[in-house]
């Protein structure tokens, strides 16, 4: 491997590709940097920011920086889990996060993050909006509740259903989760279960019904294993508690 | 079967047809549907993306990112007062009130009959003539209240917008010094003459040697900017003028576009020329909506006179031609990627950088994107030379600085400035003879305390586009705090976790000092929300939006401190106020339907109030109001 051209994570040498992300370096080089809207089998978003490095002092989102060579990336710092554990805060008072209630809880990989990140509580101020849940459709439901914006549905169901099932609208705060339907409702659409946006979502937002508390608490997915050796949900087969399609 | 079209339809078509059906117009396009209705119906949402072939949710989309874009219905009279803190130091919030109860319309809902709104709007960029405020995206300027009681009148008779007296229309220019950009007399077509006599190489060593950066505030260096979109592989390229000056506080490039028009579209052209693009945009924010027929009319006389178009001063192959795209109330559309995003027609969120506009820009081709002034600036140093600009300002900053000087002072306006300039100068110049801070450069600037008026306005000291807002010795502070932090819980994209939900935390902390619930505990997690958004957020909005809350933090200690509960820790949940429901309910509001505390927060803040010497803020006579 003489020649590559490496960067180092906390101190660790990783090669890399031209045109790869730090982020695309370091899952190639098994070093986990925490993440949520990312998802290899997508370009990267950038909006979560919690797999945000430092990159020779500076802030940056790993997904959307490029790699370049002798950079001094530090991600497992003190400093750097102090800010994620402010985003994932963040991400848990915006919404509504009833853990303990959740038929995601222990296969919910912002919960796994979190965790990981060492966030205990979200001590921020609860914003306790105002969002539906949609059963409409036969065999998913969607619970706004727990929508962190990511888009990975948006972007599966556009970009590799071919559906353009989901959307978001409005801006700021107000930015929310919607179906495209005249009707709002995901019964009115083609949504399948089979479809790639049901498979993505890092939440508890889309179930599938009828194969709800298929384990018990303690024995889920992240309950085994941390997030960093599970990796993420989506890539996981449903038999074993993730959510890709076996 | 042939279905006879509506009347939406035809007047939808007529529309998408004059923007000659392409998607990069739909913002304009959705501009003049609401201009016909008053308001984008989803219907007439699904007939704009019928006319173009665009999905209705990338119509939607945009149509609900900005402001100026309405999916409820609003009334035929759309009145905005501008709700920076300039406005309302000249009692906007009064005025607006005033209105409301004249029309007798509550803030930004539509009057029963549909006839009129009255809401509020950030910055309109007419802070040296406030209170201002927009009707029907048009400003109006030095409101008071005989002229809102005319105005309500004009409305009550549903006289059109084109018999209101035009002065209530008049946006006057108040510069009030000059220097080598407003002083000097420019004659049309020389910097184009400059550049086919000396050849686009020696124009841009002139503006290497010029030293000249981006005066919109971030300051990279020009020359190298122009160079690399040169360089840049790709046929097509262009030339983007960002005049969306949505920085509250800031009106230079207003007063730019109106009486210097001529020497920006020069610049423009030069930078055409340049870099060989022979398409040119100016993106003007929607509040300079009344800019832009004048502004048509100067393209179509430089059309006339050779100066744009094809073979410009008969110079075969110098092609190059100006549209001009109106944005519609959006500050973070002033981020060059967002403007980008924006005059693609799509709603404006950053892009990821890298890939810069300089290479990957409008429709992916390498672009330059500068700032009005900027531009102004470039023409005059293709005609004078780039040592006779580098002769004024600092070493790391050439030239001068328009600033748009607002606030508590006696002769509010445009002063230009060669760089270097201390604060206490400008003070002495705009007549603030008790200045107890400044807010330098927006709300996303520095905020200043006395102790720092002999700092420089430059790159290396105090960078700024050009915003300078004055607060006299009877102002609080934390108004103008409490303002911003609710500016841009408004201007926030949505994008990213920090900026978004960040904000509003902001705004929510900021509030609950302000209104005297507040402890120390507080404070410290200003600062850190502060540090998580600085750090995380995805463009320079989030990452700028806590600076002048953090700063007067520093600056103004005492303005926070004397607004804390003693205790060093205050739920965020009231539970007096919590039972204000059941007293209403009940009927009830006696001493006895209070919690037995003495320190109840509306009793402690009374105290405050009348403890303190300043006069009263309006929210504080809103509280006082509020007490039995």
């Amino acid at each position: 491997m003489s020649g590559e051209p490496t960067f180092t994570i906390d101190d660790q040498p990783i090669p890399f590709q031209d045109g790869q992300t730090i982020m695309e370096a370091a899952r190639a080089a098994g070093v986990y940097i925490p993440h949520l809207c990312f998802n290899p089998e997508f370009a990267p978003h950038g909006s979560c920011r919690v797999c945000l490095v430092k990159v020779n002092g500076r802030a940056q989102a790993s997904c959307t920086t490029p790699a370049a060579a002798g950079q001094v990336v530090q991600s497992e710092t003190e400093d750097v889990q102090e800010i994620r554990r402010g985003i994932l805060e963040m991400l848990f008072v915006e919404g509504n996060h009833i853990c303990p209630a959740c038929e995601k809880s222990g296969a919910c990989q912002l919960q796994a993050v979190a965790y990981y990140v060492g966030m205990l509580a979200p001590h921020f101020t609860y914003f306790y909006p105002q969002r539906s849940i949609d059963a409409s459709h036969p065999d998913a439901v969607i619970d706004f509740n727990r929508c962190i914006l990511c888009e990975l549905c948006v972007r599966a169901s556009r970009d590799f259903d071919g559906k353009n099932v989901f959307a978001v609208q409005n801006r700021g705060i107000r930015a929310h989760l919607v179906i495209n339907t005249p009707s709002g409702k995901l019964g009115a659409t083609t949504f399948s279960i089979t479809d790639k946006a049901a498979q993505v979502c890092p939440t508890g937002a889309i179930l599938i019904k009828n194969r709800v508390y298929e384990s018990p608490i303690g024995r889920r997915l992240y309950d085994r294993q941390a997030v960093n050796v599970v990796g993420d949900v989506a890539q996981v087969p449903e038999s074993e508690g993730g959510r890709r399609h076996d | 079967m042939l279905v006879e079209p509506s009347a939406l339809g035809l007047m939808v078509n007529a529309v998408v047809q004059r923007h000659g059906g392409l998607p990069t117009r739909l913002l304009q396009i959705l501009r003049e549907v609401q201009d016909s209705l008053t308001w984008l119906s989803p219907e007439a949402m699904d007939a704009v993306a019928d006319a173009l072939g665009l999905s209705p949710d990338k119509v939607r989309r945009v149509a609900e990112f900005y402001s100026f874009l309405y999916t409820v219905p609003r009334g035929s009279y759309d009145i905005l007062f501008s709700d920076n803190i300039t406005d309302r130091m000249l009692g906007s919030r009064q005025l607006l009130r005033y209105l409301c109860d004249k029309l007798d319309v509550g803030i930004g809902q539509p009057r029963a009959d549909g006839r009129v709104t009255v809401g509020i709007t950030s910055c309109t960029g007419m802070c040296d003539q406030g209170p201002a405020a927009l009707v029907n995206g048009y400003a109006l300027t030095a409101l008071d209240k005989p002229r809102l009681d005319r105005i309500a009148d004009l409305v009550n008779q549903l006289v059109p917008l084109a018999e209101w007296p035009r002065e209530y229309f008049e946006v006057t220019t108040n510069i009030r010094r000059a220097d080598i950009l407003l002083g000097r007399h420019f004659a049309d077509g020389t910097a184009l003459r400059a550049v086919l006599k000396r050849g686009p190489q020696a124009i841009l060593e002139e503006l290497v040697k010029s030293g000249l950066r981006g005066q919109g505030g971030a300051g990279f260096k020009l020359a190298l900017k122009w160079r690399s979109c040169r360089d840049a592989p790709g046929e097509v390229k262009y030339v983007v003028c960002n005049a969306d000056e949505g920085e509250p506080g800031t009106f230079k490039d207003r007063v730019l576009m109106q009486e210097y028009a001529d020497l920006v579209f020069e610049g423009m052209t030069l930078c055409g020329r340049v870099i060989s693009a022979k398409q040119g945009f100016v993106y003007l924010r929607g509040e300079y909506r009344y800019l832009l027929e004048p502004l048509k009319a100067t393209l179509q006389r430089r059309r006339e006179i050779g100066l744009l178009g094809k073979n410009i001063l008969g110079e075969p192959g110098f092609d190059f031609d100006i549209d001009i795209h109106l944005g519609a109330g959006s500050y973070v559309c002033g981020e060059e990627s967002a403007l980008i995003e924006s005059l693609e027609g799509k709603h404006g969120v950053p892009r990821i950088r890298p890939p810069f506009p300089t290479t990957h820009g409008y429709l992916n081709k390498p672009t330059v994107v500068n700032n009005v002034e900027t531009f102004a600036v470039t023409a005059k140093i293709a005609t004078e030379g780039g040592a006779w600009f580098a002769s004024r300002g600092t070493a790391e900053s050439k030239g001068t600085k328009l600033l748009s000087v607002s606030g508590d002072c006696e002769r509010p306006g445009i002063y230009e400035y060669p760089f270097g300039v201390t604060v206490r100068r400008v003070l002495e110049d705009c007549g603030a003879r008790d200045a107890q801070g400044i807010q330098m450069a927006g709300p996303a600037g520095h905020t200043l305390s006395a102790k720092q008026y002999d700092r420089r306005i430059c790159f290396d000291d105090l960078a700024t586009g050009g915003s300078f807002m004055v607060f006299a010795k009877h102002r609080d502070i934390l108004d103008g705090m409490r303002n911003f932090a609710h500016f841009f819980v408004h201007e926030s994209c949505g994008f990213c976790t920090p900026c978004r939900v960040g904000t509003s935390l902001l705004c929510d902390l900021v509030d609950k000092v302000h209104t005297g619930h507040g402890a120390r505990a507080d404070l410290d997690e200003i600062r850190r929300l502060g540090r998580i958004m600085k750090a995380g957020s995805h463009c320079g909005l989030g990452q700028t939006a806590p600076n002048s809350v953090l700063d007067s933090l520093d600056q103004f200690p005492e303005a926070w401190m004397r607004r804390l509960r003693s205790t060093n820790y205050e739920p965020a949940f009231d539970l007096d106020a919590a039972l204000g429901e059941a007293r209403r309910l009940s009927g009830r509001d006696d001493p006895g339907a209070h919690l037995p505390d003495e320190q109840s927060d509306l009793v402690r803040l009374a105290q405050l109030l009348a403890d303190q010497e300043t006069p009263l803020s309006d929210d504080e006579r809103n509280l006082l109001g509020a007490l039995p």
